[in-house]
């Protein structure tokens, strides 16, 4: 076995007609990790996770799944990833319990284990009430369950979910958020989605992808330093104005600054920082010291939507320039 | 093996999860129920020497059925599956395309089978109630059976092959049904058509279906007919198997 790295891509492209849908992309994803794969519609996402699962060839490049190639060693890839593709197809016309017996089967499990696997996955995706309920009269968020649960009924090392959470309500996308969250540590997970805070809550890491290649590969919480290392801070203090002003202007660091009046004698200030910088300390301290009252202090930290707004007009401007 | 099975199950229960299996097994068992009756008038005028097999074949209703349920039968193996999207869940699975191809055909010949079998227990019934029971002898049967089987075969890898080409069920039924009626009709140029010399009247000669089955349906069993099918089944299999395989390099 390798290093421990569950998927390795290696200048990974894929040509529809002569058009690129992902071009050049290499990364990496190890054991238990789950990472998500992230970007407006059309960035080649599914393209990704389709050749991942061995339904695709790609034009050039390689990719290995657990140490096998998955083209050339598709079965063996096969065997170790669950794979819910978008828009999550099922055979309508089937019970639950039913499809999930024909999807096991076809996955080679069999006997007690494929029945206990069964019962396990049923409950772990909240569908025992439903098991003998066709899949046809279900609703959107069950059978998106089901899906989940397909791809689970083998145990698979990689699951590969292409966006999970595609027309679900928000009490059904927060129980697959958890869902996926449980399922780190002893699988590796691989998602893909266009929904900004869904990756922020899910992954470790996010591969953020635009028009077929990689902008940024790190934890959100790196990518949220890198671009919000210029993020504002906003404070609302109870002192005399003048003091204020002056204090402010004396402080190392500030870029520019905004001191606005609120109610009573609270004054709301914006400061802006110069990149790297955090004020917040700073500014604690002189309110301690001078007697003034705190009543809020927070320094706004970027989400990956501004993240990503933020790469794609790099580029854009790069392409513009 | 065992992902072969589950999909013949699953392809089979297809059959009666919808009503279309329903629908087809009816009106092939009217057809049938038509050409028994026609037969037992028949019986009735006059004495002959035919077997009652080729009797049942000379009424017409056997081609009727095969080529028009057969299209029905295997239009939706591949097309469904593409046109909902499953066909994606079964290829990331880990199967073989070969096992799937091979599933599909196994499975939709089955079911063609299965819409036979009135025939041979209205067979069975007229046999019980004439006194001549060499008529209906086992080899007859056997080989009448063959003739259907082996037709069958050729005619559900042609449905096959046409159904995975399109995501619509209705061109796959249209492309199966021409392919199908193509080859049956090449059997009336060397049947009724000018008669010619030479290479291409021998060729006719030999691809003519209808005098194919006229020796099945007498018990007489050639090799070169069992070949000519299976050849032929399994031909359109491969092209099956490719235009499956054809994601991988398209």
């Amino acid at each position: 076995m390798n290093d421990g790295a569950m998927i390795e891509a290696s200048g990974l492209t894929k040509r529809y007609a002569g058009h690129p849908a992902i071009d050049d992309l290499s990364f990496t994803v190890a054991r238990g990790e789950i990472v998500g794969i992230l970007g407006p519609n059309g960035a080649g996402k599914s393209t990704t996770l389709r050749i991942l699962a061995g339904y695709l060839p790609a034009t050039s490049g390689f990719a290995r799944v657990a140490g096998f190639d998955v083209f050339s060693q598709s079965l063996e890839v096969r065997r170790r990833i669950g794979y819910m593709p978008e828009n999550n197809p099922l055979h309508l016309d089937l019970r639950v319990r039913e499809y999930l017996l024909f999807r096991a089967r076809l996955k080679g499990l069999g006997g007690r284990r494929m029945r206990e696997r069964i019962d396990c996955v049923l409950e772990q995706c909240d569908l025992a009430d439903v098991r003998h309920s066709m899949i046809g009269q279900l609703s959107l968020g069950y059978r998106q369950r089901i899906g989940l649960a397909d791809a689970l009924v083998h145990e698979p090392e990689l699951i590969i979910l292409d966006e999970p959470t595609l027309g679900l309500d928000p009490n059904q996308i927060r129980a697959v958020r958890q869902l996926i969250k449980d399922l780190g540590g002893y699988h590796t997970v691989l998602i893909s989605t266009h929904i900004l805070p869904e990756a922020e809550m899910t992954c470790q890491r996010v591969l953020i992808l635009h028009e077929g290649r990689i902008l940024a590969a790190d934890s959100p919480e790196n990518l949220q330093q890198h671009v919000g290392s210029r993020g504002q801070v906003t404070a609302e203090i109870a002192a005399p104005a003048a003091a204020l002003r002056e204090f402010l202007e004396g402080l190392d660091g500030v870029a520019h600054f905004n001191v606005a009046p609120l109610d009573g004698e609270f004054l709301r200030c914006a400061l802006t920082p110069l990149p790297g910088l955090d004020l917040r300390p700073a500014l604690f301290a002189a309110v301690r010291d001078r007697g003034w009252t705190l009543r809020e202090l927070t320094r706004s930290r970027p989400t990956l939507e501004d993240i990503f707004v933020h790469m794609t007009r790099d580029i854009q401007e790069e392409e513009a320039g | 093996m065992s992902a072969f099975l589950a999909i013949v199950r699953r392809e089979l229960s297809s059959y009666f999860a919808s009503l279309t299996g329903y629908i087809l097994i009816a009106c092939v068992l009217f057809l049938i129920g038509f050409t028994i009756t026609d037969l037992l008038e028949r019986l009735n005028q006059e004495s002959t020497d035919v077997p009652v097999t080729e009797m049942f074949y000379q009424t017409w209703y056997f081609w009727l059925i095969l080529l028009l349920a057969s299209p029905l039968i295997t239009m939706r193996t591949f097309a469904h599956e593409r046109s909902s999207g499953t066909f994606e869940t079964l290829m990331t699975a880990p199967v073989r395309d070969i096992e799937v191809v091979l599933a599909k055909f196994a499975s939709a010949l089955l079911f063609h089978l299965l819409l036979w079998m009135p025939l041979f227990l209205c067979v069975l019934i007229v046999r019980y109630y004439a006194n001549d029971t060499t008529a209906f002898g086992p080899p007859l049967l056997a080989s009448a059976f063959l003739g259907i089987l082996l037709l069958g075969g050729l005619y559900m890898s042609m449905g096959c092959f046409a159904s995975a080409l399109t995501r619509s069920q209705i061109i796959a039924a249209v492309v199966a049904f021409v392919l199908g009626a193509g080859l049956f009709l090449l059997s009336f140029r060397s049947l009724f058509g000018i008669p010619r010399l030479g290479s291409s009247a021998k060729i006719l000669g030999y691809v003519s279906m209808i005098e194919h089955m006229q020796d099945f349906v007498r018990g007489v069993l050639d090799t070169r007919h069992v070949a000519f099918y299976v050849t032929l089944t399994v031909f359109f299999l491969f092209l099956t198997l490719k235009v499956v395989e054809s994601r991988r390099w398209r």
